[in-house]
């Protein structure tokens, strides 16, 4: 009797460990897949080609496979659109930790949650119809699909994040280190930003890799407000994107061109990977120091 | 000797309950007074109205004077900024900022509008000897302060406080989170200190309050109950609420 | 001396942050403000039962979002039904039942990693792995079964932890009282862990109904009319898919912005949803 309660109870723990590995085994597949499927266009198109290569002309009679213009417009776009969102967003979310009244706080932040939810492809048809004509008639361009639509939209999409855990880090400082700074005679203000701040940089700096990987990863609210031509990067001409590229022609590419996309995408993941991996290592190291 | 603060019937309530009831206390300079009585009496609450960091509690209400040097510290024209450079603040635990030990001590100053890198330099240095913490510390000046032990942390603080070049030092329970022999050297630090500076200690060792203090304050409940030179309230109390407290008797 | 003001310099530093904040906080709030009414304004006026209740219609050049709706229901409930065991099970593995604290904190790593990838690569392993070699085609399923990999960090995290505010003492009672690893988990732990479990699907939902790159290659864009079985089988357009399609392929921005009202709506409801089950249930524990 005892044995089979013993047996059971080892069946037991073993279904709930494979339940337990299916994150690891998912993290497994996807990367496997990726290779696998990415490997084989690199290997043709030849790794340097395809990586810095400037022209990307998939369906040309001779096609050309480089990637570099969606490589630069990816790191432009992401980069355009932390230098904007990351500022509004930082001194909003002090302006919620310390200076906001309590029912205005209460508001603003289900107001922020709200902006959290929406769906990336409402983003897109705002920006479509707002957006994309604004720039045009501001800036006098031809069509306004462009980068700079892009960077926009991927600012106000990143707000939130940026906002929810800066707001997070700041509450967290303790009250002492406040006190003593306002007992030495600096302003509430003051305080804020001289010591308040700088103790939560870790968990901003955490707020701002957040924020870098939404940008990156963003397909769909892009797709609507870029263009989509594989030009270099420009602010105001229409450009496309690691995961445009992949999304735009997937549905009608066959053959090497096919499979270049899925080497765009090995390249995109391989891409986030780097910078997740190195911003967390940036942010444990000013940890402990 | 001058009194460098005098506090005039002062009553403080916290929402509906009255926390200070009709204190009236003249504070001589360049002397340490010290603050005894039972938890929650009032006396910490009194020290931080000295200077107005009662003012971040919401719902704080104040009535009575309090007057440094000539000035009402509450009246609408006073620079709150200027009255706590002036009457600074150690806390109970001690609360280096989580920067280098330079910047800890440079902060006040820096506030304050004092720049240039020589100046800065000969006031964290002079404020670290002030505190009896330079030779500890003076090869590890760009080291982050949260390093020290603390007793040293707290010296720090009290460096910090240095820094600014106030009148008035105020110290709340210095020594109650540290161990015997940072305490001592906190003792001996106050006495030093206390020929450049007017010192009010807050404590809840009656043994330290006999050992430093020139003139003790006895709080009960919100009241002043016995205000005297140290020695003499101590040995022969005139309220019998004190003598009470003194022997032992609660608290 | 005390009756002086702050240096100018200081005044100055003092007014240019506060006017930057509340900048900050103004441009915020118009912008909430200005999304939600420009989507209502354009999109209300176009929702009408009949665009509610019918399929698109070439011949009666009509359009009606009632199989996206139910498309989207259908990989809601797919999702869920697969997701749930999956993560809670997980979760249940990583903190009743994992010793080794380097091995949890791997299988957390990969969790997290997964919660990092984009979802325009889930689209494409999900095409690659579910629709190809696994043979489900372009189907709503193989959505889910994409969607799923997508919402198990969520699940796991959640459920996890409200595990952990289970008091360890209530564990240790049942098993004082002779009760086996299984029959504790069941009885005290996952009773426990309800809420977390409860604000893991609301938040998964929010997340399903607002993604769209994981589901144009896997789930497809069709608008065929069909019950859950079938539908499931067969590709299918969710609301956010149909959105897309409809505004950057075909211009029918009237469509778009209805469909767009009515996913904000949606998106209203969930965060009301999950702000009053976290406060439902963070009184019952303070009780």
């Amino acid at each position: 009797m005892k044995d089979k309660k013993k047996a059971f109870e080892r069946a037991v723990h073993g279904v709930f460990l494979i339940l337990g590995l299916t994150s690891v085994c998912c993290v497994l597949l996807i990367t496997v897949y990726l290779i696998i499927s990415g490997i084989p266009a690199i290997h043709e198109i030849g790794l340097i080609e395809f990586l810095f290569g400037t022209t990307w002309a998939s369906t040309a009679a001779e096609p050309a496979y480089g990637i570099l213009p969606f490589i630069l417009t990816s790191v432009y776009g992401t980069a355009g659109a932390i230098v904007i969102g990351v500022p509004i967003g930082f001194m909003a979310a002090v302006y919620l930790a310390k200076v906001a009244p309590p029912k205005v706080k209460t508001v603003m932040e289900s107001a922020v949650s709200l902006l959290a939810g929406i769906p990336s492809v409402v983003y897109g048809l705002v920006g479509m119809l707002v957006l994309v004509p604004g720039i045009r008639k501001m800036f006098h361009v031809p069509d306004g699909a462009s980068l700079l639509a892009a960077i926009i939209v991927l600012a106000v999409m990143i707000l939130p994040s940026i906002i929810k855990v800066s707001v997070t880090a700041l509450e967290a400082v303790p009250k002492e280190y406040e006190d003593a700074s306002l007992a030495l005679g600096a302003t509430p203000v003051e305080t804020c930003f001289r010591v308040s701040v700088p103790a939560a940089k870790s968990g901003i700096a955490a707020a701002v890799v957040l924020g870098v990987g939404r940008a990156i990863g963003e397909a769909m609210a892009v797709m609507m407000v870029s263009g989509n031509a594989a030009n270099m990067p420009s602010l105001f001409q229409s450009v496309r994107f690691l995961t445009t590229a992949v999304a735009s022609e997937m549905s009608y590419a066959a053959g090497l061109q096919r499979e270049a996309l899925f080497s765009i995408a090995l390249v995109l993941f391989l891409f986030i990977m780097l910078i997740n991996a190195t911003l967390n290592f940036f942010l444990k190291r000013s940890k402990e120091g | 000797m001058s009194n460098i603060i005098t506090i005039d019937k002062l009553c403080l309530w916290y929402g509906s309950q009255q926390a200070l009831k009709n204190v009236s206390i003249d504070i001589p300079e360049k002397s340490i007074t010290a603050l005894i009585g039972p938890s929650g009496c009032g006396k910490s609450t009194f020290l931080k109205t000295l200077n107005r960091m009662n003012d971040l509690i919401p719902g704080v209400r104040i009535t009575g004077s309090v007057k440094y040097g000539e000035t009402d510290i509450f009246d609408v024209a006073t620079d709150v900024s200027e009255l706590r450079r002036q009457i600074g603040m150690v806390f109970q635990k001690p609360n280096p900022f989580p920067m280098s030990i330079y910047d800890n001590v440079a902060y006040g100053p820096r506030t304050h509008g004092t720049k240039g890198k020589a100046k800065l330099d000969d006031i964290v240095e002079r404020s670290l000897r002030d505190a009896a913490i330079w030779d500890e510390v003076k090869d590890r000046l760009k080291k982050n302060a949260l390093g020290l032990s603390g007793g040293q942390q707290q010296r720090l603080c009290i460096a910090r406080a240095l820094a600014v070049a106030p009148a008035v030092l105020l110290m709340d329970e210095p020594t109650s989170a540290l161990d015997p022999i940072s305490t001592s050297k906190i003792e001996e630090l106050a006495l030093q200190l206390k020929d450049k500076y007017t010192i009010v200690i807050v404590t809840h060792n009656m043994q330290q309050a006999v050992r430093i203090s020139d003139n003790t304050a006895f709080f009960l409940l919100g009241e002043l109950v016995e205000y005297g030179a140290t020695e003499k309230l101590f040995s022969q109390p005139v309220d019998k609420r004190t003598e009470d407290y003194i022997t032992g008797r609660f608290g | 001396m005390l009756n002086g003001k702050l240096s100018r310099k200081r005044r100055g530093y003092i007014a240019l942050m506060r006017t930057l904040m509340y900048a900050c906080a103004a441009l915020i709030c118009a912008l909430v403000l200005f999304l939600i009414a420009f989507v209502l304004v354009k999109g209300v006026p176009n929702i009408s039962w009949e665009l509610l209740s019918t399929s698109p219609s070439y011949l009666k050049e009509r359009i009606g979002i009632l199989p996206d709706i139910l498309n989207t229901v259908y990989i809601v409930i797919a999702t869920l039904f697969i997701v749930l065991p999956l993560g809670v099970g997980a979760a249940i593995y990583l903190t009743e039942y994992a010793k080794n604290k380097r091995f949890v904190a791997f299988i957390e790593s990969a969790a997290e990693t997964l919660s990092g990838i984009p979802s325009i690569i889930y689209g494409l392993v999900g095409m690659l792995f579910f629709c190809q070699f696994l043979g489900m085609q372009t189907s709503l399923l193989a959505g889910a079964m994409t969607l799923v990999i997508m919402n198990l960090p969520t699940i796991i995290r959640t459920t996890q932890e409200s595990l952990k505010t289970v008091p360890q003492s209530y564990r240790e009672g049942a098993f004082g009282l002779g009760a086996g690893k299984w029959r504790v988990i069941r009885t005290v732990a996952l009773p426990g862990c309800v809420d977390g479990i409860i604000t893991g699907c609301i938040l998964s939902v929010g997340r399903i109904l607002g993604e769209s790159a994981a589901l144009l290659f896997t789930a497809g864009f069709a608008h065929a009319l069909n019950g859950i079985f079938e539908g499931l089988t067969s590709a299918g357009a969710t609301l956010t898919v149909a959105l897309y399609v409809y505004a950057k392929e075909q211009g029918e921005f009237g469509a778009a912005f209805a469909i767009a009202a009515i996913l904000l709506g949606l998106t209203f409801l969930i965060n009301l949803a999950a702000a009053l089950t976290q406060r439902y249930f963070r009184r019952k524990k303070a009780l």
